[in-house]
């Protein structure tokens, strides 16, 4: 199946029963499936949008009222919404996006590209706010981390933003979809006319400095309880690591076909890939610093997670960089050449003729 | 002692920020009259704008939700798709509507989305101190128009009404004013209709009201509804604009 076909099936046996969506270029096949099987579904609204700021708002009142909603779009899309965004996170309605980013800046191209982490996992929009960034690397995670981005949107009342790029929308691969919890959440935000009851309303708008302030405190304290519950990573062929590469998304796919050259050549290199970019997995990679000193970031930017390995490692380990932005997709060849030649070598003499290859003593075998 | 006036129900009974003079006030009422009326308040859900009256939900007594400048329909969408039984409106000023929301505006009219907007048009952007808004009167000086707007730097002035009108998903549009007591008796009747069209399921609905703005016309308040007759209704003509169901509504009576 389609990674973006995944996502969209995905989402319906999530419960979700909303959609609204904008075409761009690559993500438009999960607005087609969202078009032909949501509205298949008992109450499912598919709304293709006058543009991407009107889909996100129509999120918004979706899930004001009780829905579980979703809306795509890809990198420049991503930017219009981002007034949306930054409107759920202040009024506190769950919903996710996914952003299929492509190469950036500007309206870029539509090739694969990782050049909006800063812009995700710094909130984007406007104000003191956060958005939880789930970065799936197999087309199995884009089925489960869209399942488990609607259950942390309702758990923190928050939006959760599926962060892939165009490689991983296109690219066609086996899925088994799990079955989705049943979902949990408190209704007592939800609007569904005042009945006989107090009337209420949801609002972003507080115009004293010290509510305003409150509430910013208020999400601050939801923040870091997100911080210390929810990273997830995955780590590689670790154990015996001289070197990691820090990779997500699909630049950790080309990092692992790397690694598996790198490894045959004798060189011990593993990958330490964050799952969740915010909540970056701070805690898990300082503990993987204590016993490997060499990371290497790559991504598919000029970088911008490395600033995140950065804040992490604090010093306490070397940290290399490599990237390609732009919408290339460098090949794990490339890339396992570029972490050779930057390999900690730990011996004075090395064979020249035999490339790659690490030699064991002084003099060689 | 019998009770013949009252606060409505949908209405909170909280004094509001509005100027004297000002017209939100008076169309806060209608629509609250107009839905207790109708016996919508338990059912009925209402987007403010950002604006004057981005505090409406202090003032209505209904579930609210605030949308950022100009997305109210797009909002009003999402919440009327997901509970097509209840009352869904948007409330917004000429700048939301006209300006920065005219996408969003336009759409839901095209949908043919069953919501109503109530659009209050007084020339200004008031709560941001007076700037030109695209309803702005040729001539009408401004703090962003000072010599008085120009048809060449500045455009001309946007009938959102008209517009819509054209449209093949807007059921009911009509212009009214609140200058006068008899044209506020019938801009209630017009929201009436438009909250009772919404309720049929016809499509999408519009009031435009033509509401004065004296602290930003720098006018007294009694000159700021002359002008309204004198000037506004000029450019902006009262009435009904789009009326699909005119003549099943006339059977209506007849029977």
């Amino acid at each position: 199946m389609q990674g973006n076909c995944v996502i969209g099936e995905a989402a319906i046996r999530a419960g979700c029963r909303f959609y609204a969506g904008y075409p761009i270029t690559p993500q438009n096949e999960l607005t087609e499936y969202m078009a032909e099987h949501l509205r298949k579904t008992d109450g499912g609204v598919f709304i293709q949008s006058e543009s991407e700021i009107a889909a996100i708002n129509m999120i918004a009142g979706a899930s004001a009222a009780g829905a579980r909603s979703m809306t795509s779009s890809s990198s420049p899309g991503i930017s219009l919404k981002q007034e949306g965004i930054s409107s759920m996170a202040a009024c506190e309605l769950p919903g996710v996006i996914v952003n299929m980013m492509r190469g950036g800046p500007g309206l870029g191209n539509i090739r694969p590209s990782q050049g909006d982490y800063f812009q995700a996992t710094r909130g984007g929009g406007h104000g003191d706010y956060r958005t939880i960034v789930l970065a799936p690397a197999t087309g199995q995670e884009l089925a489960d981390l869209t399942m488990d981005a609607f259950d942390l949107a309702d758990k923190y009342r928050t939006p959760v933003m599926i962060l892939a790029d165009g490689m991983m929308g296109q690219m066609m691969e086996p899925v088994v979809f799990r079955k989705p919890k049943p979902r949990q959440y408190p209704e007592c935000y939800v609007l569904k006319g005042a009945g006989n009851g107090k009337s209420k309303f949801i609002r972003g708008l507080i115009l004293d400095a010290i509510e305003m302030e409150e509430h910013n405190w208020k999400l601050a304290r939801k923040y870091n309880l997100i911080s210390q519950k929810e990273t997830r990573c995955e780590i590689h062929e670790a154990k015996d690591a001289e070197m990691v590469i820090v990779a997500y998304g699909t630049a950790a796919r080309v990092a692992k076909g790397a690694i598996r050259r790198l490894r045959s050549m004798g060189l011990k290199v593993g990958l330490f890939r964050p799952i969740s970019l915010w909540p970056f997995p701070t805690r898990e990679l300082r503990e993987l610093s204590e016993h490997i000193k060499h990371f290497i970031v790559f991504e598919m930017s000029t970088g911008q997670m490395l600033d995140d390995v950065r804040l992490a490692l604090q010093g306490f380990a070397n940290i290399d960089f490599f990237g390609r932005p732009g919408g290339v997709v460098p090949t794990p060849a490339e890339l396992s050449n570029v972490v050779s030649r930057r390999y900690p070598q730990k011996d004075a003499y090395v064979d020249r003729f035999l490339r790659f290859k690490v030699v064991e003593g002084p003099f060689g075998p | 002692m019998k009770k013949i006036f009252g606060r409505p129900r949908s209405l909170k009974p909280t004094p509001t920020h509005y100027c004297p003079g000002c017209g939100h006030s008076i169309v806060h009422r209608l629509v609250a009259e107009v839905i207790d009326e109708m016996d919508m308040r338990g059912t009925s859900i209402g987007v403010p704008p950002a604006g004057c009256a981005v505090l409406a939900y202090f003032y209505f007594d209904i579930d609210m939700i605030e949308a950022p400048h100009g997305r109210g329909p797009a909002l009003a969408t999402g919440v009327k798709r997901v509970l097509p039984n209840h009352l869904v409106f948007s409330y917004q000023g000429d700048g939301d509507l006209a300006a920065i929301g005219t996408a969003e505006s336009f759409h839901a009219a095209n949908r043919g989305e069953n919501i109503t907007i109530i659009f209050i048009n007084n020339a200004v952007y008031g709560m941001t101190g007076g700037q030109m808004a695209p309803t702005t009167i040729l001539g009408q000086k401004t703090t962003t128009s000072p010599p008085g707007r120009t048809p060449l730097l500045d455009g001309y002035p946007v009938q959102m009404s008209e517009i819509l009108a054209q449209l093949r998903g807007a059921a009911y549009i009509e212009r009214c004013t609140v200058n006068s007591p008899p044209a506020v008796m019938k801009t209630k009747r017009a929201i009436r209709k438009a909250f009772q069209y919404q309720m049929d399921k016809r499509g999408f609905s519009m009031v435009e009201v033509l509401s004065p703005c004296p602290t930003n016309w720098k006018m007294s308040a009694v000159d700021a509804c002359k002008w309204i007759d004198e000037v506004m209704t000029k450019e902006f003509p009262l009435g009904v604009l789009k009326d699909i169901g005119a003549k099943e509504a006339g059977k209506e009576k007849k029977s």
